[in-house]
């Protein structure tokens, strides 16, 4: 319950990022020019005759990070599909602590609204990027306190969350579900939980520095003799701009695990369920995920390579980066191979699922060269590493997040989304996405600067690729409208999809062994699992899928 | 379906469901006290030569090292409200719960004198960083205090009914917080020598 709760919030908060974008995008086609029919709405401090001014840009870009990533993807698929999915595969009748669990979601739900109330204050949101660079953030108008509050809350209930998590997994497991029994999915979300528990509380403190900075007048970020309008800072000094960025991504780089992990662990079962065939290499994807949890500790200043940490620093972090890309294509690789051979249903959850592949694999191999501390220098807060963490997060992770909406929304309401809907929303949606993120890349490659708010006019060097702006904001306007398929088509369901049996994929793992939707309690009688978890196409078997509670199979 | 290993053990865990998480909560802990304490480091090795003080010339050793002793009798307090538990002496339980909670408090009420004196003396945060960062981590395990304080209070008081009803269970509850009462305690030891002494 607590799940559905989440994922609907989390939607919410999808759909308000991501209409900051919209925004944001007409000012990059259009600088300048009144933004058309909404214009109006944002008052004078922000768009004065419908014009957008740059701090509300900053606000704009600021916010639509934090909510992608903190109050969007991260609960959708933790706590969203986290808590809804992995009690029922694991056979456990609920989370290991259900207060802990609401706590948990009301502390998010928290620092949601001190997100959105943050726009309302004098100044508006927070404007120094979702990463909150100092000296910058210091000294920037009062939303960023709001901003540091929220996140307060937001750490404290991820914290809460993967506590649970962790738990529920460990202790709650049917009898026989040993741990190489496990789905994917569970594993994915284990390494998760263990990255929110470990990474999240350093920005935790970054965050009471960076309060007591802007509250106490302390100078924890802030170096001495630091000039601000032409004043110099009345403040004690000796602090260090360095340190911040250093706790900033020392959850950030975990964070990008966080995103990615559950997202891969959704395409695995989703592949699994429709190759009708079992995984390729578990043991291998399982190890992998594991060995990604603890290297993605010690890559974090490989975003800082012009910070002039020092070579000897830089050639460490680079070496890790290196690194912790094979298990990734570990994990890539094995999902591909899992194809071959398979007699493939061309549903709507696996057409996202088999897009996640090359898109997910186009934003992990954009991202060597950033790993590169040589050509990262050209690289660098260009155009080019924004479009390679979206190709990572949105056709990537977002598209895997809609094929678990796709495939556990007939658990949930025992009725299937429209397929015909469903195509035309992923067709859509794949065009549109690399409409707006491949342009991205050919941009930043020739030199394009990220967050320019006149979106790179008056720059001689990127007047040659300035076009692509049209396409990208086009692209982003009309994936947009492509959306709407996606929720007339979650909103129709519910009352007018497709009856369904208990389990419409014919699924082998423990979720769809229960009643549609789950009593409380989960199941009826206490599962037990006899067998691994993707026993599709056994030779000799009744059916082409043998549920993980089976206890034996004729023929067997 | 219940949801099983509230006060049993699992077999293959060897740990019941509070016990794990409080230990879970502790490694969070750890990496929250560690992020602070790493910043402490680097703001002291980055410091211009000469301009970061000796803890002992700005607070007052002395009064931390009462402290200090007063935090680890009320640790040893708590295990012995445990142990009392466990050999199901509620009167006992009382008696050394009490004091951990009487401890606590005499721990918060010299904290505040310390605050005062260094406010009395014009000495805020924003004075130095040294000053910045010894309010923040103080202050933040002032709160851990607090919260510990809180929590034991109600197992003393209001909490304590359960133990009529499910003693096993309520056992557990005095061990996890227990735990967590420790941890709150070796962040002190960590915390004195760091900013009093060094």
């Amino acid at each position: 319950m607590i799940g559905i709760q989440y994922a609907f919030t989390a939607l919410l908060f999808m759909s308000l990022g991501f209409t900051l974008m919209i925004i944001m995008r007409w000012q990059l086609a259009f600088p300048g020019q009144p933004i058309p029919y909404i214009g109006g709405w944002f008052g004078d401090a922000n768009a004065p005759g419908g014009i957008m001014l740059p701090e509300f840009y900053n606000q704009l870009g600021a916010m639509h990070g934090t909510i992608m990533v903190f109050l969007g993807v991260v609960p959708l698929a933790v706590g969203g599909f986290g808590n809804y999915v992995v009690p029922l595969q694991i056979g456990a009748p609920d989370m290991a602590f259900p207060r802990l669990n609401m706590a948990s979601y009301w502390v998010y739900f928290l620092g949601g609204v001190v997100m959105l109330v943050s726009f309302f204050v004098p100044g508006g949101a927070a404007n120094s990027g979702w990463t909150a660079y100092v000296p910058l953030a210091v000294i920037a108008t009062q939303g960023q306190t709001w901003w540091l509050f929220g996140m307060a809350c937001l750490i404290t209930s991820s914290l809460l969350g993967a506590i649970n998590f962790i738990v529920t997994i460990v202790q709650l497991r049917a009898p026989g579900l040993t741990w190489m029994r496990l789905p994917i999915f569970v594993w994915a979300q284990l390494v998760t939980a263990f990255l929110l528990l470990l990474a999240f509380p350093p920005l935790e403190a970054a965050a009471f520095l960076q309060l007591m900075d802007r509250l106490a007048g302390t100078s924890f970020f802030l170096s001495s003799g630091l000039v601000v309008s032409g004043q110099v800072l009345e403040v004690s000094g000796g602090g260090s701009a360095l340190l911040w960025q250093h706790l900033f991504w020392f959850l950030g780089h975990p964070e990008v695990y966080v995103l990615i992990l559950p997202a891969m662990g959704t395409v695995a079962e989703i592949l699994a369920n429709n190759t009708r065939k079992p995984l390729w290499g578990y043991r291998a994807m399982v190890y992998s995920m594991i060995f990604l949890g603890f290297m993605s500790f010690i890559v974090w200043a490989h975003h800082m390579w012009l910070t002039g940490m020092g070579t000897s620093i830089s050639t460490f972090f680079q070496t890790t980066t290196m690194i912790i890309s094979i298990p990734s294509v570990v994990i890539l690789s094995a999902l591909a191979v899992s194809l071959y051979g398979g007699s493939i249903r061309f549903t709507t959850p696996m057409l996202f699922a088999l897009a996640f592949l090359p898109m997910f694999g186009i934003g992990g191999l954009t991202g060597l060269p950033l790993g590169l501390a040589a050509s990262d220098i050209h690289l660098h807060d260009t155009l080019y590493v924004v479009g390679h963490f979206h190709y990572v997060v949105a056709p990537g992770t977002i598209f895997a997040l809609f094929a678990g909406i796709y495939h556990w929304y007939p658990k949930v309401t025992g009725r299937k989304m429209n397929d015909l809907l469903g195509k035309i929303h992923f067709w859509g949606s794949l065009i549109f996405m690399n409409g707006i993120f491949w342009p991205m890349l050919i941009q930043g490659l020739a030199g394009m600067n990220r967050r320019m708010y006149d979106g790179g006019i008056g720059y001689q060097h990127v007047q040659d690729v300035l076009h692509w702006n049209n396409l990208m904001s086009f692209s982003a306007w009309g994936l947009a409208l492509f959306q709407v398929f996606f929720i007339i088509n979650f909103f129709r369901s519910i009352r007018n999809g497709e009856k369904t049996n208990d389990n419409p994929w014919k699924a082998t793992t423990l979720e769809w062994q229960t009643p549609t939707p789950p009593p409380h309690g989960n199941f009826l009688s206490p599962p037990e699992v006899h067998r691994g978890p993707y026993e599709y196409s056994v030779p000799g078997a009744v059916t082409d899928f043998t549920p993980q509670g089976q206890r034996s199979q004729p023929g067997e | 379906m219940e949801i099983p290993y509230t006060v049993d053990t699992r077999a293959d865990t060897g740990l019941n469901n509070v016990k794990l998480g409080i230990w879970l909560f502790l490694a969070s802990e750890v990496m929250l006290f560690g992020g602070l304490f790493s910043s402490y480091v680097l703001l002291r090795v980055g410091a211009e030569p000469g301009t970061w003080p000796q803890g002992a010339e700005i607070l007052s050793v002395p009064l931390a090292t009462f402290n200090t002793v007063v935090l680890i009798s009320s640790s040893m307090t708590m295990v012995m409200a445990w142990a009392s538990l466990k050999l199901r002496d509620l009167f006992k339980y009382r008696l050394y719960m009490g004091a951990t909670v009487a401890l606590a408090l005499i721990f918060l009420i010299v904290k505040v004198f310390e605050y005062a004196d260094k406010f009395s003396h014009q000495l805020y945060p924003s004075e130095s960083t040294f000053l910045g960062i010894y309010f923040l981590i103080t202050g933040l395990h002032g709160l851990h205090i607090v919260g510990g304080v809180v929590v034991n209070s109600y197992f003393l008081l209001p909490g304590v009914k359960m133990w009529h009803t499910a003693p096993e269970r309520f056992t557990n509850r005095i061990e996890a917080a227990g735990l967590y009462w420790h941890f709150v305690d070796l962040v002190w030891i960590f915390l004195f020598p760091v900013l009093y002494l060094l």
